[in-house]
């Protein structure tokens, strides 16, 4: 508890994360290496689909970081909401952005994969409408920050939209089970064993953990960004960039 | 009542301490927050579900063969419908097509002139959208194929298929 | 390894490429910005800090 205490200190926080993100970004290019050697060569191609199921091993985890992101960012705003904790708030704006830049590659590899197999690059079904507004909550979130000057406020106001917006994660997890979609049903993420060979579903798990590692890198990166700017005036913040020349 | 003691100790505390010897006040701005935030998610969250509820018809994505004989499709406008190519069924002359969509309880006659999906097949889930002819026979002016969420190689669903299991597992998959 | 057909893809090279290229895009915007950015907020921060020095001299 004491190690959770000192480390949501903005003065805590910063060294330690500094320390921890080149091993984070060593993570995540060895991981990123080996699933796309994985999912691009060595994994044998579909029964149905052929080659172009490949394009899941960034579809299936950009959207399942999508989903995450968002979870991380709706939490961090509640507990800088309610308990007023600077630190959850640079967690919640920092995530946005990476947030948002997961749902628009699932949206975008997702429609190049649906042209080729189902013979369209977009229909309004309930998963991928739902995604869709997923993506404009990440972006009206962002928005509604850069549209307020005072920090604090801005992290209020956003929190509310945040915590809010949660409600879209079960009804994009469950929408290919409520309601008829075009999209089909998880093969993973559900009760009972993938549907997905062993073989494929090695490379999806390798490149599913890199993009974990990949946000919690640059999450850090922009954390520390946060940081330095809203307590530019106090003097550790002086003494790093003093000490740097 | 003059002031007394209490008084003047309330008087000693500045109206909005936001400071964390006042653990008092802190307490019920703090719990103030928890609650708002509460009533927020959980009145968006039933909002949500009410109109969901409500606009379910029109979420449908394309209704079941079954559910058109039930008449339960819009009849004078463009719906989709959804289901199985069935076995045998298809016949083609140049770009035009016809085949039977199936839910295995009940069978539709569908027609289409155009390009067909890559992955249009016998045994195939798929959705098509047009609207029903006065015959009965469903005119098509789009075919998406749905694909099942089973990946697999292609060995591997060749000594799969000698099984009937797979036959059946394969169909239940796709007509989902 | 055959080259020629790793990059065909089995006929979906245009569809697999073009989800491959995009997503590495984005990844790679997503590391240049903040790093950018830090570089950014460094030198605001020293150049006021020297103001400020200068200013009490």
């Amino acid at each position: 508890m004491n190690f959770f205490h000192k480390y949501s200190s903005p003065k805590h926080f910063y060294p330690l994360a500094g320390r921890l993100i080149p091993w984070f970004g060593a993570i995540t290019a060895v991981l990123m290496m080996v699933g796309l050697y994985w999912g691009l060569v060595i994994a044998p191609p579909d029964y149905q689909q052929g080659d172009s199921y490949r394009i899941m091993f960034v579809h299936v985890p950009s959207a399942w970081m999508s989903l995450f992101v968002y979870v991380v960012m709706a939490v961090g705003a509640a507990i800088s909401f309610i308990w007023n904790i600077k630190l959850a708030d640079v967690l919640a704006a920092s995530s946005a952005p990476l947030g948002a830049s997961f749902t628009l590659i699932a949206l975008v590899t997702g429609s190049l994969w649906g042209k080729p197999m189902w013979g369209t690059w977009w229909v309004w079904d309930a998963r991928l409408t739902s995604e869709l507004i997923l993506f404009f909550l990440y972006v009206g979130y962002m928005a509604l920050r850069a549209s307020i000057d005072d920090p604090r406020r801005a992290g209020q106001s956003s929190a509310i939209l945040a915590m809010v917006g949660i409600v879209n994660i079960p009804i994009i997890h469950f929408s290919v089970d409520w309601w008829h979609t075009l999209h089909q049903p998880a093969s993973v993420m559900k009760l009972g064993a993938p549907t997905i060979y062993i073989t494929m579903l090695i490379p999806l798990i390798i490149m599913a953990i890199a993009f974990q590692m990949f946000y919690f890198t640059v999450l850090l990166v922009r954390m520390r960004n946060e940081i330095l700017e809203r307590e530019k005036h106090t003097g550790w913040v002086a003494d790093i960039v003093d000490g740097r020349g | 009542m003059g002031p007394g003691p209490r008084d003047s100790m309330r008087r000693a505390i500045p109206f909005r301490c936001m400071h964390r010897d006042c653990p008092r006040t802190t307490m019920k701005a703090r719990t103030k927050r928890m609650i708002l935030a509460l009533v927020a998610v959980g009145g968006v969250a039933v909002g949500t579900t009410l109109i969901l509820r409500a606009f379910k018809n029109n979420l449908v994505f394309y209704y079941t063969p079954t559910q058109v004989a039930e008449g339960k499709a819009p009849r004078h406008s463009v719906y989709r419908i959804g289901g199985l190519v069935e076995k045998g069924t298809i016949k083609r002359d140049g770009l035009k097509t016809s085949f039977t969509v199936t839910d295995l309880k009940t069978a539709m006659r569908v027609h289409y002139t155009g390009i067909l999906p890559d992955l249009f097949r016998a045994g195939q889930g798929i959705v098509v959208e047009g609207r029903a002819g006065p015959t009965g026979i469903f005119m098509a002016k789009q075919v998406l194929a749905k694909h099942s969420a089973t990946y697999m190689p292609p060995e591997v669903a060749a000594s799969l298929k000698k099984h009937a299991e797979f036959a059946k597992q394969a169909q239940l998959a796709q007509s989902r | 390894m055959n080259w020629s057909r790793f990059f065909a893809m089995g006929g979906f090279a245009v569809y697999v490429w073009s989800a491959y290229g995009f997503a590495a895009v984005v990844l790679t915007l997503n590391v240049v910005i903040p790093l950018r950015q830090r570089k950014t907020i460094l030198k605001r921060i020293s150049r006021f800090l020297r103001f400020d020095q200068g200013d009490q001299s």
